[in-house]
């Protein structure tokens, strides 16, 4: 038998979550479909950073957004999540550094972000841990912390108590035209008509999409995260190189957790992305020179994610080209944490309102129809050569 | 072959390496500790001066002989003690000595890395003076310690008696051991257990032992607690009656048997099956320990044998190496080896039956009881995120929701427990719950470790 809804959610994760609760909190019928279980993938193992500075200039509007609805999260879902307002605090180890540092200060500025520009002395006595190699640092306190964890499930309880369906272990088989809408089948025998559909299913987003003639260079990599016992409590800000060699922080209950690149090979037919015990090694060395404190702390997990990941470094954002009634959100190149509900956001501004105020133009599906200017982090981030990896599904 | 590593420094390791040696091979020995002779078979240190034919026992014979052979071994092996393995990744063993990070690449590895104690979370169970069992005979083989000076033994295990033993011939007072298996299912499990009458004959040696030193043992009990407030001051039970008792003590050694150390053999690439008998994944592996492409398993970390099977266990996977790798094996040997293990690891089955791991026990916990202790996890809380609406029914979301298992020890001693509690809270078969996944470090490795290492 067939079920109508008016949107079909796939891909549980934190976009599709945060969609799926929006979409109810303006009353429409949703159901949620996910592979798998609901946050279990990136969405629920990544290093849970609602980091604000340095990011790509045209997605502060987006960002700023999407800090609202996170500083708002307790009263949205009943639920903090762990969310903590930590501030970040971004370090340079040379002049050439700083300068980027600066770079990125002014264009957060110019979206009304405020950073605090911090010399080397200031740098020891406001954070006497750091070791001897920070030069520089800017510090923004807006920029904080949750639990990624917890969170998507949280989200999709809320969107459940609003009477979101979600369907769990159904791995959607077929998409078709539905007259203006859509037909949705799954291998576990549901068949859904909608009105309009969501593609949120991450780094195994490409079959719907290619199903409706469109496609982009995505690949997965996932990011390889490491955590320490716990010691005393004393790191407040998450900890961030500009380098990219390191990025940590510590949690009240005081385990550290830590993160670098170059990201880790991931497999998403297989479902995993292990870390090599190079690269654990290679986070250690890199975490001891920012904070020479933990030389002696005992790393006891490491863990990654598969995500999806395309040559700009920039997500798919926005209504498909050739299928109106379908939006894409997918490929979010590893940041996809901080600005997951307000993407979330600007899908039901599009599908409930038909149009957005927030920019998201540079994140159309649209621009691998050409080719796209390759960003320098596939060089910095990812074991030469990036794009050879394993092509999402 | 150039490069053959054994994994163990045990009498499965021991003997795996006597066989290559004698086969013109020179293999690498890594071992974790800094004696050889695994957990059973542990030297200790010269300076405590142990009358080794007291602590051993009816062992003793064996334990000389297989530390003899080591040493008849040790010029012609390649010996890495002291020597944590941490990670695997493509053909290279990723080691810790002395603090410092290092590599061991390999052609064939052969894993022999025993096992360690299984625990069922109990009120009480994390107080100090609580024990595991394996672990309280460490502590008396390696540093000649007593865990308390009154002490109860309890679960259910057949070292509960040779360790209340071991430690009554070291002076300490002995409150009761108590048995949580009753009798009856050790009369019932005397058909696989006469799979190796002598090992059989030992264990009741050994209770008749405890009975001669007018050591209460208690069989069937029901363990209800272990009290006391910043300390252990007793234990509560319900005795086969029925009735309710209280055993006043200082320590408890505490263990329902063992469980295979099997994270190195996950990430050398083995499969895992559910094995209904003991209840636990355990790793694939052929009649000769063949787990994979150049991977081989031997001894307790392969399934529980026990010693003598470890030996048996390890010659064979050693020579199912050499076979493999164009140097035929006698058949008669082969089979005579094979036939000993499979003989020793019935008898091991008919032993999950008479020292049964207490299922019941774990569905009739109390919600405060803690499970995982390394991160103070509740039983309760552990119920509560699976039945809550889109709850986790698998062990590894259990863990990611709960901190369960994300501790130290990453699962090691709460993960069969987190099992049947899973699986109780589901109402789903226990193979369902699934197994807590590996990833490197398998044990907690300092960060300076990595300090004089080139990136």
């Amino acid at each position: 038998m067939t079920t109508k809804t008016r949107v079909v959610v796939v891909g549980g994760g934190l976009i599709g979550t945060w969609t799926s609760l929006f979409l109810a909190r303006r009353g429409l019928k949703v159901i949620l479909i996910e592979k798998g279980i609901v946050g279990a993938q990136s969405s629920g193992v990544n290093f849970g950073n609602l980091r604000l500075q340095g990011r790509h200039p045209g997605q502060y509007p987006l960002s700023i957004r999407s800090q609202a609805i996170w500083e708002d999260i307790e009263e949205l879902i009943s639920d903090s999540c762990e969310f903590e307002k930590t501030g970040h605090l971004y370090v340079a180890m040379n002049e050439a550094e700083q300068e980027k540092l600066e770079q990125h200060a002014r264009v957060a500025e110019e979206h009304g972000l405020v950073i605090e520009r911090i010399g080397r002395d200031e740098l020891r006595g406001r954070w006497p841990w750091l070791g001897e190699g920070p030069q520089a640092a800017t510090y923004s306190a807006r920029d904080a912390t949750a639990n990624p964890r917890l969170v998507s499930v949280a989200v999709a309880r809320a969107a459940q108590r609003l009477g979101t369906e979600i369907v769990e272990h159904s791995c959607v088989t077929d998409v078709r035209r539905n007259g203006a809408g859509f037909t949705v089948k799954t291998d576990t025998g549901r068949a859904v008509d909608c009105d309009a559909m969501v593609n949120s299913a991450g780094a195994w987003a490409l079959a719907i999409a290619e199903a409706f003639g469109e496609t982009a260079p995505m690949f997965a990599a996932g990011p390889p995260q490491f955590v320490t016992e716990p010691v005393p409590y004393q790191v407040r800000p998450s900890v961030q190189a500009v380098d990219g060699s390191v990025i940590f922080r510590q949690i009240p209950r005081g385990n550290v957790i830590f993160a670098g690149y170059p990201r880790t090979a991931a497999d998403p037919v297989l479902n995993r992305a292990p870390v090599p015990p190079v690269k654990t090694l290679n986070g250690m060395r890199n975490l001891m020179r920012i904070a020479p404190f933990l030389k002696s702390a005992q790393v006891i997990r490491v863990w990654s994610g598969i995500e999806g990941y395309l040559p700009d470094m920039l997500p798919v954002i926005g209504e498909s080209e050739t299928t109106p009634g379908l939006f894409y959100a997918f490929g979010f190149c590893g940041h996809g944490f901080q600005v997951g509900p307000g993407v979330a956001a600007v899908l039901v501004d599009l599908i409930v309102d038909g149009r957005t105020d927030t920019p998201i133009d540079l994140f159309s599906i649209n621009r691998f129809k050409n080719a796209v200017q390759v960003s320098d982090k596939l060089a910095r981030e990812f074991d030469a050569p990036a794009a050879s990896g394993r092509r999402a599904g | 072959m150039r490069n053959v590593v054994i994994v163990g420094g045990g009498p499965a390791g021991i003997r795996a390496a006597s066989v290559l040696v004698e086969a013109g091979l020179r293999p690498v020995l890594v071992n974790e500790a800094r004696q050889v002779g695994g957990q059973g078979y542990r030297m200790p240190p010269k300076s405590l001066a142990f009358d080794i034919k007291a602590l051993m026992g009816s062992e003793a014979g064996k334990y000389r002989r297989l530390h003899s052979l080591f040493a008849s071994l040790q010029e012609r092996i390649d010996y890495r003690p002291g020597t944590l393995v941490w990670g695997i990744h493509d053909k290279v063993l990723h080691t810790l000595c002395d603090d410092v990070a290092g590599t061991i690449p390999y052609d064939a590895l052969i894993l022999a890395t025993g096992a360690t104690d299984r625990i069922m979370p109990l009120p009480g169970w994390t107080l100090p003076g609580v024990f595991a069992l394996g672990g309280a005979q460490v502590i008396l083989k390696d540093q000649g310690c007593l865990i308390g000076s009154r002490i109860v033994f309890l679960g259910s295990s057949p070292l509960l008696f040779l360790a209340a033993l071991q430690y009554h011939k070291f002076g300490a007072s002995i409150a009761a051991v108590v048995d949580t298996t009753p009798l009856s299912a050790k009369r019932a499990a005397l058909c696989d257990l006469a799979a190796s009458p002598r090992t059989l004959a030992r264990g009741v040696m050994y209770r008749a032992a405890l009975h001669m030193a007018g050591i209460p043992v208690i069989d069937g009990a029901t363990p209800l607690g272990i009290d006391g407030k910043d300390q252990v001051e007793g234990v509560r039970i319900k005795d086969g009656r029925g009735s309710e008792r209280f055993m006043s003590c200082d320590a408890v050694a505490y263990g329902y048997g063992l469980k295979p150390e099997t994270q190195l053999a996950e990430l050398a690439g083995a499969r895992f099956r559910f094995d209904p008998a003991f209840r636990l994944w355990l790793p694939e592996a052929d009649a000769d320990g063949r787990a994979g492409a150049d991977l081989y398993l031997a001894g307790d970390g392969a399934a529980i044998g026990g010693a003598d099977a470890a030996e048996a266990s390890g010659a064979l996977a050693a020579r199912a190496l050499l076979a493999d790798t164009g140097r035929p094996q006698p058949a008669t040997e082969l089979m005579s080896l094979r036939q000993k293990v499979e003989r020793l690891r019935r008898f091991q089955k008919g032993l999950a039956r008479a020292f049964a791991w207490p299922v019941a026990q774990s569905a009739a916990l109390d919600d405060d009881t803690i499970a995982c202790r390394c991160e103070a996890v509740t039983v309760g809380e552990i119920r509560t995120a699976v039945q809550a609406p889109l709850g986790p029914r698998e062990v590894n979301r259990v863990k990611a929701i709960t901190r369960c298992g994300m501790g130290r020890c990453q699962g090691r001693f709460c993960g069969p427990a987190l099992q049947e509690i899973v699986a109780g809270a589901c109402g789903a078969p226990i193979a369902d719950a699934g197994r807590l996944r590996m990833q490197a470090p398998v044990k907690p490795i300092p960060l300076h470790a990595a300090a004089e290492l080139e990136p």
